[in-house]
């Protein structure tokens, strides 16, 4: 199984018999354990895997047990998570101790071991296939992920990547490629959601003797991690997608343009393309076809911006990455003034299957106008965070609840934010809105790379606003100054209305200098910088006007609008708050009533997460209630003070001494 | 800092990289600069004159550039670079306070570095983690679900 021995395929006959020879190996298949080593990996996951290959080893398993660092499982809120076939069994959050029950259980007699299930009303639920979390989905593009080794052509091989490249190069031209791309209804999956086959068409039909080609993995939305997960866990599926672009484009160049923040994808990227450059499928004269093609990996060097093509194109070309006007479009001039196609890795990852399954199968997934699946990064105040991949046209209630598990804390759902930075948020009121680039547009939000951060009550829109112009405006090139001042215009109103000190007029005057920072600026970062501030007040406008006319912050997540508050008639006295405040502005001590110093309390609120559920004892007071609460003087026993107010919970007034 | 920044560095290292590189086109510009980067942990100044004599791309070019990427610095770095993550997932599970505990402990802003150099603290936008939420890096290694007292211990394994 080793690159360096396999010779080169010189034709899809060779590449055929590849996949059957490495089929009868068995590669890919067998007892495998799957350990996700990319986002996993903050989680230990590279030592839960040797800890595995050890005790294979000293249990002489290890030659019929293969330990295989994989790409993203999907439910990432159960990290690290281990997939062991062929039992197909999905064990979640194990640790080092874990491994040895598995290998006992699982491997030597194939039955699950419950304590690492993920658990359906206090039932395990062992097989992957079965879990909710899976079952509501519908992998196309991420079918692979998880299963296969990212680091070894051979298991993307077996299970087929590459055979699309061998029927558009050798048996369809570059026309029937575009024609049958167009035809599949694939969008970009990058923001916009230009149709790629049109993209590609007019890069085609422009004369130029040098083409290229660059797949976009500038991933710089945040809440988004798809981009990485598909480099890092299918790489040769992108590059299938790449290599067959390529061809209908007629490039014979390409570039990986990643950014520098996603090392393990920078690490994949790499190593496949060597792979594939070592077997022939990149290079001269590709499996026969006469088509030459070469990819380059390029690392992003931290400017959100690049995401945005012309930007993108300069910082290929070594300049600072500032937009230009289009048109003309990279299309027509790109990279070095050549005519240059740039697409998304989420839309080149779609690519294979298109191809090889025909048009018919692919328009078959989706709505009127957006076909297939789309991949969204779900995250924030969710149960099931991770990458979902649904139909077009899923609703917002069945990503959520029935994928995502609902709200974290069976709190209620407030909002989801998409789109990122260029996006807006979708209140409640649209959870069954199916959703495709052209409904998601109409609610002032955008389908975006697809990040979908969901919000709970906790969660203050004003400050989500903030926030996001916060972004913007440090990630503004600053080429266009409605875009450079006008953000910072509009983020200084922003956290002036976070910080309690909003004035009379300042929704209007958000309202209008959005509007014309919209107007105004050249690209889509300065066109959408408003989308996040523009959303929130066109749907949560009383959540502005509180904290602008009340001082107080409904969320209570506006640090400036808020007191924190021990209730003296539930505190025991149990010291866990006290532990925790970095400030030590609580006094107290054990079975004493904890009372916060709030000369000292930064409302860090670190006490109120680790207050007990069960005890409940520390509030967050804001707006009238955070001028006007009392706490007790000192600390006292609570038994006593519990004896003093009576058995019945009185009011803080009460409180002694007041 | 100045002081540090005026030091001046080896050129073998820089010389080698542009060896690898055979004649350096201007596209070349941010790869050279990032590995050079890798090389030093910083961007030296009379480094940066050498590639301008050798490669004949204008420092003023290359300086307008390094300024303008957020992964390049001009000054030098900590053994360790924290990267907390500031991204939307991580702003709604509490990273500022994670943040504020790191600076704090630290004893320096965001975008700095301590005075014995053992780190520099950053704060990047996403690092694509965001299922972990709230999350940092340090040097290329993830922390995920982190409070702040979790953070704080986690650089104790760093020296």
């Amino acid at each position: 199984m080793n690159t360096q021995v396999m010779t080169k395929v010189a034709d899809p006959e060779e590449l055929a018999a590849l996949q059957t020879r490495l089929q009868e190996e068995g590669v890919g298949g067998g007892s495998r354990i799957g350990v996700c080593a990319t986002g996993c990996r903050a989680m230990g996951a590279q030592a839960l895997a040797q800890e595995f290959r050890d005790q294979l080893a000293v249990q002489g398993l290890d030659d019929d047990v293969s330990v295989v660092e994989t790409g993203c499982h999907g439910q990432c809120a159960r990290a690290p998570l281990v997939l062991v076939e062929p039992q197909g069994y999905l064990y979640g959050k194990l640790k080092a101790g874990d491994v040895a029950d598995v290998i006992e259980k699982t491997i030597r007699n194939g039955e699950p071991v419950e304590r690492l299930c993920e658990k359906v009303d206090g039932v395990a639920v062992p097989a992957m296939a079965d879990i909710p979390f899976y079952k509501a989905q519908r992998k196309e593009v991420f079918r692979d992920c998880g299963k296969v080794d990212p680091k070894h052509i051979e298991d993307a091989i077996v299970r087929g990547t590459y055979q699309a490249v061998a029927k558009a190069l050798t048996e369809m031209t570059p026309e029937e490629v575009i024609s049958e791309v167009t035809d599949s209804g694939l969008r970009g999956r990058g923001g916009a959601g230009f149709p790629a086959g049109v993209k590609w068409n007019i890069c085609r039909n422009v004369a130029g003797d040098e083409k290229f080609l660059v797949c976009n993995a500038d991933e710089g939305d945040p809440g988004a991690f798809m981009d990485r997960a598909l480099l890092e866990g299918v790489p040769h599926q992108v590059l299938e997608g790449m290599i067959i672009a390529a061809y209908a484009i007629g490039a014979s160049r390409a570039f990986v343009y990643v950014r520098a923040e996603y090392p393990i994808a920078v690490e994949h990227a790499t190593m496949a393309i060597e792979q594939a450059r070592a077997l022939g499928l990149l290079g001269q004269d590709i499996l026969g076809s006469g088509f030459d093609l070469d990819i380059e990996v390029r690392m992003g060097a931290g400017a959100f911006i690049c995401g945005e093509e012309t930007a993108l194109i300069a910082s290929l070309e070594g300049q600072r990455g500032m937009p230009r006007p289009r048109p003309p479009y990279p299309a027509q001039a790109g990279y070095l003034g050549k005519p240059t196609t740039i697409n998304n890795v989420e839309t080149l990852s779609n690519v294979g299957s298109i191809i090889l399954g025909g048009e018919g199968s692919y328009s078959a997934i989706g709505t009127e106008g957006s076909k297939g699946t789309k991949v969204f990064a779900l995250a924030g105040k969710v149960v099931n965070t991770g990458l979902v991949e649904v139909p077009m046209g899923a609703t917002l209630r069945e990503i959520v609840f029935d994928v995502g598990g609902g709200v974290q804390g069976g709190l209620p759902f407030k909002a989801a934010q998409m789109g990122g930075p260029s996006g807006g948020c979708l209140p409640s009121e649209y959870l069954d809105l199916p959703l495709d680039y052209d409904s998601v547009k109409q609610t002032g939000a955008i389908m975006g790379s697809g990040g979908l951060i969901v919000m709970d009550e906790e969660t203050c829109m004003v400050d989500i606003a903030r926030f996001f112009t916060e972004f913007v405006k440090d990630e503004s090139c600053g080429k266009c100054s409605p875009c450079r001042i006008g953000t910072r215009h509009m983020f200084d109103i922003l956290q002036r209305i976070t910080d309690g000190e909003g004035q009379a007029g300042d929704i209007d005057r958000l309202v209008e200098l959005g509007e014309f920072v919209k107007e105004g600026s050249l690209c889509g970062l300065g066109q959408t910088a408003a989308n996040p501030t523009l959303s929130t007040i066109r749907y949560f406008r009383d959540e502005y006007e509180a904290h602008i006319n009340d001082g107080a912050c409904p969320a209570r997540a506006c640090k400036q609008l808020i007191k924190v508050w021990i209730d003296p008639n539930k505190c025991v006295g149990c010291r866990v708050c006290l532990d925790v405040c970095p400030t030590e502005a609580i006094a107290g001590g054990k079975k004493l009533i904890h009372v916060i110093d709030q000369d000292l309390c930064t409302q860090c609120a670190e006490c109120y997460e680790v207050c007990p559920p069960k005890l409940d004892a520390i509030v967050k007071l804001t707006g009238k209630e955070a001028s006007d609460f009392e706490s007790l003087p000192a600390p006292v026993l609570y038994t006593e003070w519990r004896q003093k107010v009576g058995a019945a919970a009185g009011q803080p007034g009460e409180a002694e001494g007041q | 800092m100045p002081t540090q920044s005026l030091q001046t560095e080896d050129l073998a290292p820089a010389d080698e990289i542009l060896e690898r590189f055979g004649s350096v086109k201007s596209d070349d510009l941010i790869p050279l600069l990032q590995q050079v980067q890798e090389a030093y942990g910083y961007l030296p100044p009379n480094i940066l004159e050498h590639l301008s004599s050798c490669t004949g791309i204008p420092s003023s070019r290359m300086y307008g550039v390094i300024t303008f990427y957020a992964q390049f610095s001009l000054v030098p770095r900590g053994r360790h670079t924290i990267r907390s993550c500031s991204g939307t997932a991580c702003h709604v599970r509490g990273a500022k306070s994670i943040r504020e505990r790191l600076s704090t402990d630290l004893g320096i802003p965001e975008g700095e570095t301590t005075e014995d150099r053992r780190f520099s603290l950053e704060t990047v936008a996403c690092i694509g983690t965001c299922f972990l939420a709230p999350v940092m890096m340090v040097n290329e290694q993830y922390f995920g679900l982190l409070t702040a007292d979790k953070a704080a211990a986690v650089l104790e394994d760093f020296e």
